[in-house]
């Protein structure tokens, strides 16, 4: 177990360097500086402006620093916004994805699960049907479109939740429900399957022979298998909330990490993008870790490659 | 139950030699049973249906109207009407126009960067699980790495860099879109690659370039086809995603996610405006994904009779 963790993050360690990596000399390439604007600045400035930000050195100088830096876990300082740092864009906004993110999560699970369970139950019967085309409407219909959607219904229309900002719990619900949606589908129908998979199994045919009560089955034998493959999807669904929470936020004008990622890349506010970067991946791969780990302390069955 | 039969009901008929090879059922070819099953799924055949409309309309939408897609007609931000089916933009462009243009290009960037993703992942995910060994391994942990890279940041920073346009928005959806496929390629290969046929087909002299074009590929068709068919929804999802961030294909040439995020600027006061090209992504993706699974659950070899 051990060494699978250290293992793991050592090649975690390895995909952020290569992230790292990418990122900067992307950036590097990038037609417009930050410093470009409708409005010259002169010459003399314009080189003051680039020693402080270190931008006259050469790019593997340049590289070196990124890297100490980050290794201090200093992402540098905004070149638009002078006197912020992406330390404290990151610190202002991460608790506010974070919020919104794992009120998605909790949505698309729970529901996603019971939705799934219910439709696998009625096999085939008016349930599952249904439940089988909102799953594929909630995995077709984009989120950002969902988003426009629901705020005009419930926002403008009917006037029950605000259209957007920060301020209290009742502003988190809207986009919180538009982040789940396409994932609670997705959920929905993992569940689907492997409940009808686990119900047709030996062991709860065996169970309902006993003449267990239906409840007990479904609860004790076939829904603690069938919850696995949704253990799996966690990873995935992280980075599905992650990316979604960027376009999100910036339709319900939110005040999170996702926001500051995409004003940043309007601006070409190079450190800024490659901090946000950098911070999504570490807390991606992360969250990949933790689920990997935890699907081994939750089926015994399943050992960590590596490890003994 | 027991006296409900007696001895004298039944005869001794022996054994009918000549019906024993005799099949229950005429044969039918894998491809004819497929096709039955898909026709079964009513979903599926709604998609189809549905796709097959979509397609229609971005061939011929264009010519219904005697507009073009940047004419601008003078009435700013009419509602749908006579002249006007979907309405006018905010500079009195015709929506549907604009609508059946962007089908074009979203259905054709949808197809094209899926092309390109079967073509790269069935390559490499096959030489990966042809060759096996280390081969396979060292190309496996790149793909891991690859993965590991969060798709939409890389495909935003990608088009930060690169100019906007056509070509660099399918090299952006290409570069980490072959992923998947190469995974589901290797690891079909990887389960028929020590069938007999294609020992025989080796014992016979074949090359490996052979036997990976003629006898492999051929027989994980069903499964590039439904992973191909779930590529091109998500990425015309991603480039109407990108249009609406605004890193998408330059104005005024429409495309569905341009549509949208210029339609969602004055969604209280002419809803119309985002709900034409909303609508159409929606139902676009839908279609595909309606399809895909319909595929995936005709081709599932478990459901054979």
């Amino acid at each position: 177990m051990r060494r699978y963790i250290l293992k793991r993050v050592f090649a975690i360690l390895v995909t952020i360097f290569i992230i790292i990596t990418v990122t900067f000399f992307l950036m590097r390439i990038a037609p417009g500086s930050p410093f470009s604007q409708e409005k010259a600045i002169p010459e003399k400035i314009l080189q003051t402006l680039n020693e402080a930000y270190g931008l006259d050195n050469p790019w593997y100088i340049q590289f070196k620093d990124y890297l100490v830096d980050i290794l201090h876990f200093n992402f540098g300082t905004s070149m638009k916004h002078r006197y912020i740092t992406t330390n404290q864009m990151i610190g202002e906004g991460f608790p506010v994805s974070a919020l919104l993110g794992v009120e998605a999560i909790l949505l698309a699970v729970s529901i996603g699960l019971l939705v799934g369970t219910v439709a696998a139950l009625h096999h085939n019967k008016w349930q599952d049907y249904t439940m089988n085309v909102l799953a594929v409407l909630g995995i077709s219909v984009p989120s950002f479109i969902m988003a426009s959607i629901l705020q005009y219904l419930f926002a403008i229309k009917l006037n029950v939740f605000p259209i957007g900002g920060w301020q209290s719990f009742s502003y988190s619900l809207l986009p919180a429900i538009t982040l789940s949606l396409s994932p609670m589908a997705y959920i929905a129908k993992l569940t689907r399957s492997s409940m009808l998979e686990q119900m047709n199994s030996e062991h709860v045919k065996l169970a309902i022979a006993k003449g267990m009560p239906g409840k007990r089955v479904v609860f004790r034998h076939a829904l603690r298998n069938a919850v696995m493959p949704v253990v799996t999807y966690l990873g995935p669904l992280t980075a599905a909330i992650i990316t979604g929470s960027v376009i999100i936020e910036n339709i319900f004008g939110i005040p999170g990490l996702g926001k500051y990622f995409v004003t940043s890349i309007t601006n070409r506010d190079y450190p800024v993008i490659m901090g946000t970067t950098v911070f999504y991946s570490i807390i991606l791969l992360s969250a990949i870790l933790i689920v990997d780990i935890l699907y081994g302390f939750i089926d015994p069955r399943i050992k960590l490659k590596g490890g003994k | 139950m027991s006296d409900k039969f007696k001895a004298e009901d039944f005869e001794i008929v022996g054994i009918r030699r000549q019906d024993s090879e005799k099949l229950a059922e005429t044969p039918i070819s894998f491809w004819k049973e497929v096709r039955l099953r898909f026709f079964k799924n009513k979903l599926a055949v709604f998609g189809g249906v549905m796709l097959f409309l979509i397609i229609l309309f971005a061939i011929f939408g264009p010519m219904m109207r005697p507009f073009s897609y940047s004419d601008m007609l003078g009435n700013f931000n009419a509602k749908p009407n006579g002249t006007n089916w979907l309405g006018t933009d905010e500079l009195g462009r015709d929506v549907f126009t604009r609508l059946w243009y962007g089908a074009r290009v979203s259905l054709f960037i949808g197809v094209v960067a899926a092309a390109v993703d079967v073509v790269i992942g069935v390559i490499y995910g096959s030489v990966a699980g042809f060759k096996g060994g280390r081969v396979d391994n060292v190309m496996m942990r790149i793909v891991d790495i690859l993965s590991a890279v969060p798709y939409l940041l890389i495909v935003i920073l990608l088009l930060v860099v690169m100019k906007q346009g056509m070509l660099p928005m399918i090299v952006a959806l290409t570069i980490t879109g072959w992923i998947n496929m190469a995974r589901i390629v290797r690891g079909e290969i990887l389960t028929i690659k020590n069938n007999e046929f294609v020992m025989a087909s080796r014992v016979m002299g074949a090359s490996s370039l052979h036997i990976i074009f003629k006898h492999l590929i051929p027989n994980i068709m069903g499964s590039i086809i439904v992973t191909m068919m779930l590529t091109i929804p998500s990425a015309i999802f991603t480039e109407s995603f990108l249009g609406y961030l605004g890193l998408g294909i330059q104005l005024p040439f429409p495309s569905w996610g341009t549509m949208a995020s210029e339609g969602r600027t004055a969604l209280s006061i002419y809803p119309w405006r985002l709900f034409a090209p909303a609508l159409a992504i929606s139902l676009t993706i839908f279609a595909f994904n309606a399809v895909g699974d319909g595929l995936r659950d005709a081709l599932d070899p478990k459901q054979r009779k």
